[in-house]
């Protein structure tokens, strides 16, 4: 749907690496430009007309953050680069003063290596103990395993709400509700799920949560930091400069300013704030639910239709978002994505920022196909015909 | 080169390489290229005595043309001499790097000439003789 708004598709590629980013429709391009052509100005700072448009426009997106997550404030939304620095301020401006030696963090083996490394520096840093919830025979997250996972000593469970590679979806709802029960906070990396469906902060329990503009449509180079009011509010100012200090001296006393200003030092990415909340309308305006029950039913066409072809190789045929993983039996996953690149298909080819994952699933590499809403069964078609006649795969490649 | 023999000197690299499966003799030395690509992952060893690289063997994940230029790779080294190799691996690099070199001296290797006609393939074709960049790093520190 709504393809007619993505000028990149009309250069006839057909595009399946939404997982790593999304196409721009022209109304978000346009918000961008219109800032840049129209109103420049920085932020929070002058009493001219573009500045306090600036400001109205800036301050309207974090409204629209707020209703798209369902926060109980907009103050609980601070706008970062993207996910891996929401993640970063998470653990490096809360975690390092919340949790004491010995406190466990749970993880699982399928995070992306921004829910994985910053917890495994902050284990070296102060000695939390980092431990995995082992994974289902699918890969999954299973109530079960989360529950076993918990000891006395668990304090905070960090996890991805849909993973990466497989697409798998987690329980979060369940997930937030035991920890709210044990007291163990709840990290959420939602990268892969805000863009596809209804997240609510608080139904699930969602203590901090993370992602990033650009997977929805938005423009690289900005994210979102959730955070619950009382915890954001002890959260350290990770960058200290304009914009987030209400007072220093020469004698070196210095006092922060509120939430949300605290959190983001220095001008801000404006433009790109604006360029998220024009992709938040846009997303909305189609519909979360519809959005995700389109991308349900053209996967299971895709997923149908790949089960059909002998040599492909499927590693995550039951879950329940838009991503399919495979491989082409006996072919190395990039000789794969170059062999579909020559029909101008773009996907992605090896562990997709997962490197642990591969202890679970067996296989280092893999091909990832990632949809969104302007994919199309048409689409669908030419790439199991592509896959199909794969026979000659090196005849294209070399 | 004739493109339809190129192709299957390459393929016939891929599919049959030279010397796949390490050794265990501490007398090689072993380099990893992880570092250089996120997703080929290839184990490197060369056995040099007097300065002369008597055999190489390798390991490991990569696509079709970095596995396929590592075998060749393997064939145009064994029995050179360092200084031999070096002058190789400055005119194959040179060749995929579209810069002036001697095609007499490439052999085998010459079957990826036109790897810069796809931009993309550049650091598989390349991925193998990083390994012996690393070698180089260690023999003469």
């Amino acid at each position: 749907m709504n393809r007619e708004d993505f000028e990149i598709l009309k250069t006839g590629i057909i595009y399946f690496d939404n997982g790593a980013t999304t196409l721009k429709p022209k109304p978000v391009v346009d918000a961008i430009v219109d800032y840049y052509t129209n109103y420049t100005a920085n932020a929070h700072r002058g009493d001219y007309d573009n500045s306090l448009k600036v400001d109205e426009k800036y301050e309207a997106v974090r409204e629209k953050v707020k209703m798209l997550l369902h926060c109980e404030k907009s103050s609980e939304v601070v706008f970062t680069s993207g996910a891996t620095d929401s993640l970063n301020r998470i653990v490096f401006g809360f975690m390092k003063y919340y949790l004491k030696p010995g406190d466990e963090v749970l993880l699982t083996k399928a995070e992306h290596a921004s829910n994985v490394l910053p917890w495994l520096e902050l284990e070296k840093e102060i000695g939390i103990v980092v431990k995995y919830i082992p994974l289902t025979s699918t890969n999954e997250v299973s109530m079960d395993n989360v529950r076993s996972s918990i000891t006395n000593r668990t304090k905070v469970i960090s996890i991805a709400h849909i993973t990466n590679v497989l697409g798998d979806v987690r329980p979060i709802a369940e997930i937030g509700k035991l920890c709210k029960e044990k007291g163990i906070l709840f990290v959420v990396d939602a990268a892969q799920s805000v863009p596809h469906r209804k997240v609510d902060v608080q139904e699930a329990n969602i203590d901090f949560l993370a992602f990033s503009a650009h997977k929805m449509l938005g423009p690289t180079g900005v994210g979102v930091l959730y955070g619950r009011y009382e915890l954001l509010n002890q959260l350290h100012p990770t960058v200290l400069g304009g914009g987030m200090n209400a007072t220093f001296t020469s004698d070196g006393d210095f006092t922060w300013k509120s939430l949300p200003s605290r959190l983001e030092a220095g001008t801000p990415n404006i433009a790109g704030v604006i360029g998220l909340g024009a992709a938040i309308d846009y997303l909305l305006s189609i519909g979360m639910d519809t959005i995700q029950k389109y991308e349900a039913d053209l996967r299971h066409y895709l997923l149908t239709e790949l089960q059909k072809i002998p040599n492909v190789v499927l590693y995550n045929e039951k879950i329940a978002s838009s991503n399919i993983a495979f491989n082409l039996k006996d072919v190395f996953s990039q000789d794969t994505a170059l062999y579909l690149n020559h029909y101008h298909i773009c996907v992605r080819a090896g562990n997709h920022c997962a490197k642990m994952l591969k202890d679970e699933l067996h296989v280092n590499n893999t091909c990832r196909i990632s949809l969104y809403f302007y994919n199309t069964k048409e689409e669908v078609d030419t790439l199991v015909r592509v896959l199909k006649n794969s026979e000659d795969i090196f005849r294209v490649i070399l | 080169m004739d493109p339809v023999m190129k192709r299957e000197i390459i393929l016939e690299n891929y599919q049959n390489p030279m010397h796949r499966g390490l050794v265990e003799d501490s007398s090689y030395i072993k380099v990893n290229t992880n570092n250089e690509s996120c997703i080929d992952n290839l184990d490197v060893q060369y056995k040099i005595v007097d300065g002369v690289i008597e055999d190489i063997r390798f390991d490991g994940e990569a696509c079709a043309i970095s596995t396929s230029a590592t075998s060749v790779m393997i064939r145009s080294f064994i029995g050179k001499r360092v200084e031999e190799a070096k002058e190789i691996l400055k005119n194959y690099e040179a060749m995929i790097e579209e810069e002036e070199y001697d095609p007499s001296i490439l052999g085998e290797l010459n079957v990826y000439e036109e790897t810069y006609l796809q931009p993309n393939r550049k650091k598989c074709a390349l991925l193998p003789f990083a390994s012996f960049h690393k070698v180089l790093d260690q023999i003469e520190k």
